[in-house]
């Protein structure tokens, strides 16, 4: 008895590696280089520009792709306007057909679409398989349905649709937000010229050919890679009715201002600064879970993160010991692997403003940790990354650093911590650790976000509005709210 | 439209037009006036005096938007029954004929048609959200914050009030710009709101020079968003551009309309997510 209770102990301390499990890649196909997708068909470019994308876990390159240009671009809209007249013509519900295609096709395809994401962005193969892909087709889902349920979205009005929609998409979730995008634009009955991000555009590559795969009629869907010059060629032409970017604030900004008195339709979602408050009486070691949740999923390249941790004084001290304990646990490496936690930064200069920041958080006087941690040699890395001793004016607790670090703050009264929270331009997210409803209520009125989670974090789901107050931006995505940017009410 | 001197020797006594600034009226900080119409003097709105007015609104947003959805109500009805009362000073001020006394009629009853629909709102506009996963999940409406309110010049009274009243109805503070050559019945409007158990700050009226205010307004950082329905082409662009420096909602619905959808150009939809659970 004794023995074996000693034998219990001994192993409950031993502590396991794991074995290498990496995904296999061998039924992904990716061309050398790819044109553009354009009036149904891969099209070869007019642009001479070409640049490489990479897989940021190896610095190999995984093909080549066009920087879109003037000619390009413009051929993309007049593709999408042509295809208009006959799709937003088309009986609903046969619109709503297409694109339950595609979501079933996304379903189909998932393992492909999961190794290709994880292999061009750097994201874990976990996070890649079991949210960005699952969510993206059910996105598709959801929409596919309002296609024909339109009038009752909206009491009292009759929707139409705008026309073709300019859409930029960021690099953090490549396929997600090109499905939160075209989902709702095409069950409203506009077309849509799409440009993925500069880093990662190989999801929508192959999402072109998903399309071509549901036989969906020509034009309705253009995807033109490039980077930011493309981006503003798609948002700026005169044809494009309707303009929707999820970014950065700064460069949502830059597009506000040069969409200034041309009457396009705008919607933006913006960058975060969210702050995750735990209260004396949260169940800590769930809290610990949704704080690293929140801040390390997607090596915290994600708008609505944690990004700062609101702790109540009294707790500071357990809670952030189990915080830390936590962090050493988390394995970084091999975005293919299964078992891997963080997986690789998505770019060099996306490192570059991390470890600047960082930097600037030392210099300023916060006090870093890091766990133990072995970094790949080849490849983007860094590793989860905690600040305490932190104060607001900070440039680590007041800008976005878009990677796995985390400001800790503290705070002594609910008022204090919402004061704290609201302290910021921005107003994407916010979460609320504690056991009390009242609380958590109280809490949820005051913080100006739009999105609160209690007791929980960065969850996501296509019936599930999303978007900002302040300057994380305007417009929801999601839900029946997220019809109304693609449609006038008459 | 000062009276004369009536016949029977009686010296009227004139009343002198202010600014309403943070539940006070004020004369303009700069000492300036104008004379609109040549005659009565109005004051000339300063930058400063903008400024103080987003102070003024943004001092009032958390009081007004945590009213009960009821209180809300009972306030723009409180904000009708005063303006019924005070039906004839505004029939003349907008000139006496049967399309003034229609105007005041269609003022009233945007008032009390929005006063009708704050306790309703959340209900045709929010709902709750069924995700997949043992979350319960609800979206409301909520007020975006501080609005500038450009109303048009004409229909003076009802115009501005179809504008007021459904930022109002969301819970947000307000900035409105009296339309330049045609101030009185926004200022007049002013005496009306500050007699209806409005919190002070929660609607502010400058008037002044269009050119010297708009630009402070639409680039306000502590403005969340503007109401253009009183703007020229020209104006919109300029206020557009500006309105990017902090993402400001800038509001261009058709000037005429009512409706709960002018309510919610003014709001923001919060989702929050909660566990399910034993």
């Amino acid at each position: 008895m004794a023995i074996a209770k000693r034998g219990a102990a001994d192993l409950a301390k031993q502590t396991f590696e794991y074995a290498p499990a990496p995904e296999s890649i061998d039924h992904v196909k990716i061309e050398p280089r790819y044109g553009l997708f354009i009036g149904g068909k891969m099209v070869a470019a007019h642009s001479k520009k070409r640049f490489p994308t990479i897989n940021p876990a190896t610095e190999q390159k995984l093909s080549e792709v066009v920087e879109a240009d003037e000619v390009d671009v413009d051929r993309a809209v007049r593709a999408a306007d042509k295809a208009f007249d006959s799709w937003s013509a088309m009986a609903p519900s046969r619109r709503a057909r297409y694109i339950f295609r595609i979501s079933r096709i996304l379903q189909e395809r998932a393992r492909e679409l999961a190794v290709v994401e994880t292999m061009d962005g750097g994201k874990p193969i976990k996070e890649s398989r079991d949210v960005d892909i699952p969510l993206a087709a059910a996105h598709f889902f959801y929409y596919a349905g309002w296609a024909d349920k339109l009038e009752w979205a909206f009491p009292n009005r009759k929707p139409r649709p705008l026309g073709v929609a300019g859409q930029v998409i960021p690099w953090n979730f490549p396929l997600l937000m090109l499905a939160w995008k075209i989902a709702p634009a095409l069950a409203a009955g506009n077309t849509v010229v799409l440009k993925p991000a500069e880093t990662t555009p190989l999801s929508a590559l192959l999402f072109a050919d998903i399309c071509m795969q549901a036989e969906l009629p020509p034009g309705v869907v253009n995807i033109v890679t490039g980077g930011g010059k493309t981006g503003s060629l798609v948002v700026t032409h005169p044809a494009v009715k309707k303009v929707a970017f999820t970014g950065s604030t700064e460069v949502g900004k830059l597009i506000q201002r040069a969409l200034a008195g041309t009457g396009k339709r705008l919607t933006l979602e913006l960058g975060g600064k969210a702050a995750n408050i735990v209260f004396d009486d949260a169940p800590l070691d769930a809290a610990v879970e949704g704080i690293v949740n929140g801040i390390y999923f997607n090596q915290g390249h994600v708008c609505c993160a944690g990004s700062r941790l609101l702790v109540q004084e009294s707790i500071a001290e357990p809670l952030l010991e189990k915080l830390k304990l936590r962090l050493g646990t988390l394995r970084l490496g091999d975005p293919l692997d299964k078992n891997t936690d963080i997986g690789a930064i998505n770019s060099k200069a996306q490192l570059e403003k991390i470890e600047e920041l960082v930097e600037s958080g030392i210099e300023e006087g916060a006090e870093i940790f890091q766990p133990e941690c072995k970094l790949p040699e080849r490849g983007y890395w860094f590793p989860p990354t905690l600040f305490t001793n932190v104060s607001q004016s900070y440039r680590i607790a007041r800008e976005e650093i878009f990677g796995p670090v985390l400001s800790v703050l503290t705070f002594r009264t609910p008022a204090e911590a919402v004061e704290k929270a609201n302290n910021t331009p921005y107003g994407l997210s916010a979460g609320v650790w504690t056991d009390k409803g009242s609380r958590i209520l109280w809490m949820a009125e005051r913080m100006r976000a739009g999105v609160v989670w209690a007791n929980t974090f960065n969850r996501f789901d296509p019936t599930s509005p999303f978007g900002g107050y302040k300057e994380s931006g305007f417009g929801r995505e999601g839900g029946r709210h997220g019809l109304l940017p693609y449609l006038e009410l008459v | 439209m000062p009276a004369k001197s009536g016949a029977n020797g009686r010296v009227d006594v004139r009343k002198t037009y202010k600014l309403f600034i943070g539940g006070e009226f004020v004369r303009s900080e700069s000492g300036r006036a104008y004379r609109f119409d040549g005659n009565v003097n109005v004051p000339r709105g300063s930058r400063k005096d903008l400024r103080d007015a987003v102070r003024g609104a943004r001092g009032a947003v958390a009081g007004w938007a945590a009213r009960t959805a009821m209180n809300r109500g009972q306030i723009l009805y409180r904000a009708a029954e005063m303006l019924d009362g005070r039906r004839a000073q505004f029939i003349q001020l907008l000139g006496s004929g049967r399309g003034a006394l229609k105007e005041v009629d269609d003022a009233v009853e945007a008032l009390v048609w929005y006063a009708g629909w704050t306790d309703k709102l959340a209900q045709v506009i929010g709902g709750t959200n069924p995700v997949s996963g043992p979350y319960f999940n609800f979206t409301i409406p909520e007020p975006t914050g501080v609005v500038g309110v450009v109303a048009p010049e004409e229909p003076a009274l009802v115009g501005l009030v179809r504008r007021v009243a459904p930022a109002l109805c969301g819970g947000n503070t307000l900035v409105v710009l009296a339309p330049e050559v045609n101030p009185l019945p926004a200022l007049t409007l002013a005496e009306v709101l500050a007699t209806s158990d409005l919190p002070a700050g929660v609607v502010n009226v400058i008037s002044g020079f269009r050119k010297e205010l708009l630009p402070w307004l639409a680039s306000h950082m502590d403005v969340n968003a503007i109401d253009v329905a009183g703007c020229t082409e020209d104006e919109v662009t300029e206020i557009e551009k500006a309105a990017a420096d902090n993402v400001k909602r800038v509001v261009k619905l058709a000037p005429g309309e009512m409706s709960p959808y002018l309510i919610t150009a003014f709001m923001e939809m919060k989702t929050v997510w909660h566990p399910v659970g034993v």
